[in-house]
């Protein structure tokens, strides 16, 4: 595999921001390289690509198993890795986001995985830090490595990313993961469709290539792949829509709007999950369709890949 | 210096006067302080100021200036101010009264314009608080306020939400002949919002304010104007639909005027490209449709007035996270170069061009200023319409949260002169 220049350059590095710019062969150079992890990871052999290196992990959102699952990356290909809790610490205390920035310039750091609450908080850092940035979710902007390991799972199942049919269903307007989601497989040649109450479905989305449904039924015809997003209950109270039990009454996928789709339609989920929100638990735990356990294998490769991929102009190999 | 005992002859200029039709190469002369006519030739006596061909015009006046002293004077002091005026030829401005505490307090209008008055080379005419604590609940003390030196009343960068308020605040300034000045902007569909809402939020993921927050309030002011016979006076106009209503209205005859600022003829929301802060601005950049609209209606008199819409931030505040950073744009320094883009391309003659930026506002405040008229102060600006030059935030003299950082400018401010003494250049 020739070396892609995975990922965005800001300042002097290669980071991961987004999958917005990415084309389609350092997308597939990233699943590729996943792919080759997940075979290393299931016999357990020990790596050292990254040693000596230093991962932090900065989560400024709690995520238990996002973050867990960096940590697993990096310990697997050798890496030191930091957990660095922001409660109680400066952070919360007022300190911005470039005077992190300063003071891991100061630690050397050469990875940092961050979350963060605000869209652009992942590019602002990666402007002043001189470690790689991997963006593990900013705001309502982007989650890549959430879409990565999601490709690389539909990958192994219909052997393409090309000409598939996927239904991206739920809270569009506040998810990350969506718009990943829809950049990666339009840029890979899917057809991404969006199935949501009108209220949930962010303005001008019809033109990032996608087709717009509010029945969910009509939606999943012929899909062959769905997604289901997080609820968050929090979007409830702001009453974006009347209640949960509508909402699932409508829009939480059970196994009758299931049968809409493709008789070999697979089912994810990002997690965690609200069961009898969005999804019902039959559905959920179908293993005819569901595949959301193996989502989670996949994030511990995709992340692999992608620590590996970003540090390699550092590193001074290919 | 005393502004008594000068005597000055600017030779060799183009001198534009949009307040009388002028437009002729001669000289001006200035005594004591205030325009004595226009000759041929430089009188004898008079200490000669070559012009070297470039334009010379009545200073300018901005009628929308952000103010940050009282309370957030590390943003922009008066004096850095009263600095970034003399710097983009502005010579009277009107400034807003969000400041903290705010310009609802007749001692705290006369505070502003006597410390302003103190530099020499501004006049700052306060628009006062409509509400109390810029609240938009109580009525401050317009009339109080105008005995004060206030010139309009308005709550800043807040709308004024309720219709009733709005509706007691038109009807009760009518009784001192004030306008009412409005953020036009519905609030609780702009509610942290960052951007306007389309196709770039949503791939930025940011929270958006639909144009339409705009049109809204402008149609709710428009039939409360009707309803009490007030002058409204609509800010910072970005969006053709919002022009489409104050343009009918005034085909009907209703008292609204309305100004915008260069940010929302020159730049469309692309300008904020990945996560630029600077060019957050409150309303948001709007889409090239909206830009385009903006421009017909500055060449069809629609719009009133150009105003800079200044707001002062400093890196702090800017320096963050797209929607927790704070909006606004400097825009003093860059208000005169950015609207002769619209003669260079056409849109607008150069009379035309500086009557939005002189007489067409000095009218809405009731100032006198923004003529060349024998008896007139001697606030002039020597410019260059030609001279190309760069934006730089750090080359900026006052605050440099400009949206414009980078941006190639075709004419330049060479010098500024208030009350006959030059303050600038």
């Amino acid at each position: 595999m020739a070396d892609s220049g995975f990922g965005q350059m800001a300042g002097r590095r290669r980071h991961l921001l987004g999958i917005g710019g990415l084309d389609p062969g350092q997308i597939r150079s990233a699943l590729d390289l996943a792919e080759t992890y997940i075979s290393l990871n299931r016999k357990g052999g020990p790596r050292d690509v990254l040693r000596g290196r230093t991962l932090v992990n900065l989560f400024f959102e709690n995520s238990t198993r996002t973050r867990t699952s960096f940590e697993l990356a990096g310990k697997r290909l050798g890496a030191d890795i930091v957990n660095m809790s922001t409660s109680g610490s400066s952070v919360s205390k007022g300190e911005t986001l470039i005077d992190t920035a300063m003071t891991l310039n100061a630690m050397h750091v050469d990875m940092l995985v961050v979350r963060h609450d605000q869209s652009g908080a992942a590019a602002l850092l990666a402007q002043k830090l001189d470690a790689a940035v991997i963006n593990a979710g900013d705001g309502t902007h982007e989650h890549p490595t959430q879409a990565l390991l999601d490709a690389v799972t539909i990958r192994r199942h219909k052997g393409t990313l090309e000409n598939l049919t996927v239904a991206i269903c739920g809270d569009v307007l506040h998810s990350r993961v969506a718009r990943s989601n829809i950049l990666l497989l339009t840029t890979m040649g899917s057809r991404v469709r969006v199935i949501a109450p009108p209220t949930l479905i962010p303005s001008g989305l019809a033109a990032m290539g996608v087709e717009v449904f509010t029945d969910m039924e009509r939606g999943l015809e012929d899909a062959d792949i769905v997604m289901m997003l997080r609820l968050q209950k929090e979007r409830m109270s702001r009453a974006f829509v009347p209640s949960a039990r509508e909402y699932f009454r409508f829009y939480g996928l059970d196994a009758a709007k299931l049968a809409c789709a493709r008789p070999d339609a697979l089912v994810m989920h990002p997690g965690p999950m609200n069961r009898g929100v969005e999804i019902d638990s039959a559905v959920a735990d179908d293993l005819q369709h569901s595949v959301i356990q193996e989502q989670v294998e996949m994030g511990v490769a995709v992340r692999m890949a992608v620590l590996d991929l970003l540090t390699r102009d550092a590193r001074g190999n290919a | 210096m005393s502004r008594l005992n000068t005597f000055r002859a600017f030779t060799g200029a183009r001198l534009i006067d949009p307040a009388a039709g002028l437009d002729r190469t001669g000289t001006l002369i200035v005594r004591d302080g205030a325009i004595e006519g226009i000759a041929d030739d430089a009188p004898d006596g008079a200490e000669v100021v070559d012009c070297g061909g470039a334009v010379l015009a009545p200073g300018l006046v901005d009628m929308r200036v952000g103010l940050r002293e009282p309370g957030e004077e590390h943003k922009e002091s008066l004096a850095g101010l009263a600095a970034s005026a003399a710097a983009g030829g502005v010579t009277t401005l009107m400034v807003l009264p969000d400041t903290d505490p705010p310009l609802d307090e007749p001692a705290l209008v006369e505070f502003v314009a006597r410390r302003a008055a103190s530099f020499g080379s501004v006049t700052v005419l306060p628009c006062a608080a409509a509400t109390k604590g810029c609240a938009g609940r109580e009525l401050a003390e317009m009339g109080l306020l105008q005995e004060a030196g206030a010139v309009a009343f308005g709550d800043g960068r807040h709308a004024i939400a309720e219709a009733r308020t709005m509706r007691l605040a038109l009807s009760y300034a009518r009784a001192f002949g004030a306008m009412v000045v409005q953020h036009p902007e519905e609030p609780s569909l702009a509610s942290r919002g960052a951007v306007t809402e389309g196709e770039l939020a949503t791939r930025l993921g940011l929270p958006s304010i639909p144009a339409a927050a705009e049109a809204l309030m402008v149609a709710r002011d428009l039939r409360l104007a009707a309803l009490t016979g007030g002058h409204l006076h609509v800010a910072h106009v970005s969006t053709a639909e919002a022009i489409g209503l104050i343009r009918e209205a005034k085909a009907r005859g209703l008292r609204v005027t309305c100004d915008t600022a260069p940010p929302y003829f020159d730049l469309n929301e692309t300008a904020i490209g990945e996560w630029r802060t600077y060019a957050k601005l409150s309303p948001p950049l709007r889409t090239e449709e909206d830009r385009q609209a903006v421009v017909a209606a500055l060449a069809d008199g629609t719009i009133d007035a150009i105003a800079s819409d200044h707001q002062p931030q400093d890196t702090d505040a800017k320096r963050l996270p797209f929607a927790q950073a704070e909006a606004g744009g400097a825009g003093l320094e860059t208000l005169l170069a950015v609207t002769l883009g619209l003669v260079h391309t056409g849109k607008l003659g150069l009379s035309e061009a500086l009557a939005l930026l002189t007489c067409r506002p000095a009218a809405l405040l009731g100032a006198k200023a923004g003529t060349l008229a024998k008896g007139a102060p001697a606030d002039l600006v020597l410019f260059d319409p030609d001279r190309a030059w760069q934006v730089r935030e750090e080359a900026l003299v006052g605050a440099r949260n400009t949206p414009f950082d980078g941006r190639p400018m075709q004419g330049r401010v060479l010098g500024t002169w208030k009350a006959g003494r030059r303050v600038f250049g």
